[in-house]
């Protein structure tokens, strides 16, 4: 049965790529992501979805080729852990998919059935220019959130290309309440849903009787168990990160993540030498809870200083914000780290940490996911003129560039506003 | 973690907050009165006499000069020119290649009241215990030992508003305050500010008294009627209240009663205290608006007001400044039609646009918002010097506040409330380098001793941002 499933995930990763029409895109500046650096007028040339050459001009047009140019290049931005696409507007219940606080299930739940292309903040975050988003369910129930995916930000059906690409467990003080009313209780949640999964058929095949999760949620978790698959734990203290270290040790064969870690900097050197990643919000430098007693804005900085492969996102509003991780990012760099690490913590680190081949660089062979920007991506006044995803020229309009466009000018002399389209 | 839901919670118009304190801070404001019985404390901390050369300088009332200089004096704005000369035994400092300007100034901020770290006992920012509770001093909540308040001035905030929340339709009076680090709040409150009104609009005071608690209907309001209902009924009974007042004042009868609440509502329509509206939806302003007039009153500012985009040429005729993110947007339904370019289109219609926070965390870079909206708008042709920009961070936040002849421009005789910055302040790599309140130096990023850390820090892992 577990191997079925595990045969038709699979099939779900190997989604078809379209054959798109080839581009060449000149940039004063070509931030690769590679060991070529980043170029001074360089040339991303694009043909059938791939990028078939990274240089300097001049370089080699494909005939009928659409050609552009702009200040800088990028790959196309990955946006490490959101929400985007589970909720339409986050306050209102009947649109977020985000959680469910009072589901039976928890490691079962598949963010992947609750994702919307068509919402709204795909676009939106697509304009700023993420081409891929990992998406977390919320934990609500338990400290289990379930299955989160990864996905491209085109807004077309069969945007998600991997489901169940990572277990998501929320531990520290939320998953403390979550499981009880402490970290005792998390920890013993939390070892005793292992155990179920190790003692799978002594405790499902003829019972539902698992110590804590249900028959469906062990299923779910068997790969994470068995370090098929990415786990990715939320916690900010350092007690609560040696906590995930500790159990990483006590079980090697486990593939580890962790995302918020504000207070990551004083683990650091444990982290980078048990290679587990860290998903951090730069701007969280506020004692906000006793969790973060540490938390520094010199975080990112100092947990990429000690060798640690560092994501940034931006974890506010994270169903429709997900966008601000470049002005993160940029904050980051005034704070000390260098822009290159930046720039890797929006494409090259979350694509090593979620297993997504082929992007987060421009390189050739790879996906072309290309940006063209107006000015440095990680400038709090650039944006976007350009947008690729697997080579196809993405829309740049959205629910808001439509209002924008519409209320331009206040005169309804003639008509009123609605008749603006 | 539950604090930080509430704080959440706050953001995405849960609460509503006013803030209102009785109108005659005055000139008096040292002294302890009926209508100022708690006044300020504060007084500027020493200072030298500075002359900053060689800087870029943004002067906050709309110019900028190249290789500029600026003179501080006793702890005042001195002089702003090209060729100044520093008077005998005044400290100069060479700022080629930075930036000055006014401080910042955020007229919403929670800090204090909803402090770091947001545990349950410090959930002091709203008085939701009904829906009208002007009679409620957010003051009476700040604590002044939120490291928040420090994180805002090394992004160069030097004075701000600190309001109640939202959940009410009248949240209570709003205060002034000085970023400095005290023992008291008085000891932050801005001398001669007046009081401020917080009042909210729309989804918050509806949801909380009327479909709150999961009990429908939980009590009034209950809908958007019922809140413009709600509002009237105050106004009617402090319209009542002030002619009590002004008949004894003018020599009649018995003395009325005090009444903590109307004595702010009454401040309001004695144009004393300042209204600040929480407010999201242009057709409810609009209604807002009206309602103003029906009881002869003004609102100062529209907070939030996602979209002022749609009526800014209303609000331009009105008069009324809104409050605005640069791109918060979707967390809630009343905010679903936000757009980057609120900002730039409400300035390019000729109303008054100020750059506000609502967030400890945003608050720490207010500068890099109106950048985003300042880029956002030059990227659909609203190209504005970013000089003029900069008046929605400090002159028109100084003017929504009634303290535009105190701070908010780099003019002589003003508190010398500067920021030397160590580039171009529209930059996400640029760092408030040196942050002035009245002339005295409060923060330095170059030197520890210059970092104030709170009491809540002290011995604990982090003990400020950068330990």
């Amino acid at each position: 049965m577990i191997r079925r499933m595990m045969i038709s995930l699979a099939v779900l990763a190997a989604a078809p790529v379209a054959l798109a029409q080839s581009v060449v895109v000149y940039g004063e500046k070509v931030w690769t992501g590679t060991s070529q650096g980043t170029l001074e007028n360089g040339v991303v040339v694009v043909e059938n979805g791939r990028i078939t050459s990274v240089g300097t001009a001049p370089a080699r047009v494909p005939a009928g080729a659409l050609e552009v140019r702009a200040e800088w290049v990028t790959p196309g931005l990955i946006s490490a852990f959101s929400r985007t696409g589970l909720a339409e507007v986050s306050g209102v219940d009947n649109t977020n998919d985000g959680g469910a606080g009072k589901s039976a299930f928890s490691a079962a739940l598949n963010a992947a059935d609750g994702f919307n292309p068509d919402a709204t903040p795909i676009a939106v975050t697509r304009l700023e220019g993420f081409t891929r988003l990992a998406v977390a369910p919320e934990a609500a129930s338990k400290l289990f959130g379930g299955q989160g995916f990864l996905a491209d930000t085109t807004g077309l059906d069969g945007s998600i290309f991997k489901e169940r690409a990572f277990t998501y467990v929320l531990l520290g003080e939320s998953g403390a309440s979550l499981s009880g009313g402490s970290r005792p209780a998390a920890w013993a949640s939390l070892r005793g849903a292992f155990d179920d999964v190790r003692f799978f058929g002594a405790r499902y095949m003829s019972h539902n009787d698992g110590n804590v999760l249900t028959r469906m949620d062990a299923q779910a978790l068997m790969p994470a168990v068995r370090g098929e698959q990415l786990i990715l734990f939320q916690a900010s203290r350092a007690s609560d990160l040696n906590a995930i270290m500790d159990f990483q040790e006590e079980n090697p064969s486990l593939k580890v993540a962790i995302v918020g870690a504000d207070e990551g900097w004083r683990v650091a050197k444990r982290l980078a030498a048990l290679e587990i990643p860290v998903i951090v919000d730069a701007f969280s430098n506020l004692p906000a809870s006793f969790s973060q007693l540490a938390a520094t804005s010199e975080n990112a900085k100092r947990l990429a200083e000690a060798g640690v492969t560092v994501a940034i996102v931006h974890l506010e509003n994270d169903s429709h914000q997900a966008r601000l991780a470049t002005q993160v990012a940029g904050n980051a760099v005034a704070n000390g780290m260098p822009f290159d690490i930046a720039m890797k913590a929006l494409t090259s680190a979350p694509a090593q940490i979620f297993g997504m081949t082929d992007l987060g660089v421009l390189a050739p062979g790879g996906r072309a996911d290309v940006v063209a920007w107006d000015g440095d991506p990680l400038e709090v006044t650039s944006a976007p003129v350009a947008v690729y995803i697997d080579g196809e020229s993405q829309p740049m309009v959205s629910r808001q560039t439509k209002l924008r466009d519409r209320y331009r000018t206040l005169d309804e002399s003639e008509r009123p506003m609605a008749f603006k389209r | 973690m539950q604090l930080r839901i509430l704080c959440l919670a706050a953001v995405a118009g849960l609460f509503v907050a006013a803030c209102d304190r009785p109108g005659k801070g005055g000139d008096d404001a040292s002294t302890a009165s009926i209508a100022n019985p708690f006044p300020s404390t504060y007084t500027p901390y020493p200072s030298q006499t500075l002359l900053i050369t060689n800087a870029t300088v943004i002067d906050g009332a709309g110019g900028l000069i190249e290789k500029g200089s600026v003179l501080i004096e006793d702890g005042r704005i001195k002089e702003v020119g090209t060729d100044l000369k520093a008077p005998n035994g005044a400290a100069t400092i060479d700022a080629a290649g930075k930036w000055v300007t006014p401080g910042i100034i955020d007229n919403h901020s929670h800090l204090g009241a909803y402090p770091s770290p947001g545990v349950d006992s410090h959930d002091d920012g709203n008085e939701i215990s009904g829906p009208v509770t002007a009679e409620v001093w957010v003051e009476h909540s700040v604590w002044p030992q939120d490291p928040g308040f420090t994180r805002a001035l090394a992004g160069g905030i030097t004075s701000l508003q600190i309001l109640p929340g939202s959940a009410n339709l009248f949240g209570g009076r709003g205060v002034t305050l000085k970023n400095v680090p005290a023992r008291s709040v008085q000891a932050m409150k801005f001398p001669g500010a007046p009081y401020t009104l917080k009042m909210a609009c729309g989804e918050n005071p509806k949801r909380v008294y009327g479909y709150g608690n999961a009990s429908t209907p939980g009590g009034a309001p209950y809908s958007r009627m019922g809140n413009v209902a709600g509002y009237r009924d105050a106004w009617i009974k402090a319209t009542e209240y002030k002619k009590d007042w002004d008949r004894f004042n003018a020599g009649g009868g018995s003395e009325p009663k005090r009444d903590l609440e109307l004595e702010t509502l009454a401040g309001v329509l004695n144009g004393e205290i300042l209204v600040h509206m929480h407010c999201y939806r242009a057709d409810e302003m609009a209604q807002i608006i009206d309602i103003s007039k029906e009881f002869g009153y003004k609102v100062t500012a529209f907070h939030h007001a996602v979209e002022s985009y749609k009526i800014a040429d209303k609000l331009a005729e009105y008069g009324a400044c809104s409050s605005m993110w640069a791109d918060w947007w979707g967390f809630k339904m009343e905010a679903y039609d936000g757009i980057r370019e609120n900002i730039p289109l409400v300035h390019n219609a000729g109303a008054c646009a100020i750059v506000h926070s609502d967030s400890d965390i945003g608050i720490q870079r207010l500068n890099q918002e109106a950048a985003k909206a300042w880029a956002d708008g030059k990227r659909m042709g609203i190209d504005i010097p970013i000089e003029v920009a900069w008046q929605w961070l400090s002159l028109n936040p100084a003017k929504s506040l009634g303290v535009d002849d105190k701070t908010g421009s780099l003019e002589p005789g003003k508190m010398a409330d500067v920021v030397i910055w160590s580039g171009n302040p529209f930059s996400s790599y640029t760092k408030a380098e040196k942050v002035y309140v009245d002339g005295a130096l409060m923060f330095d990023r170059d030197d520890p001793a210059s970092q104030p850390v709170m009491d809540f820090e002290l011995g604990q892992p982090g003990e400020g941002d950068r330990k």
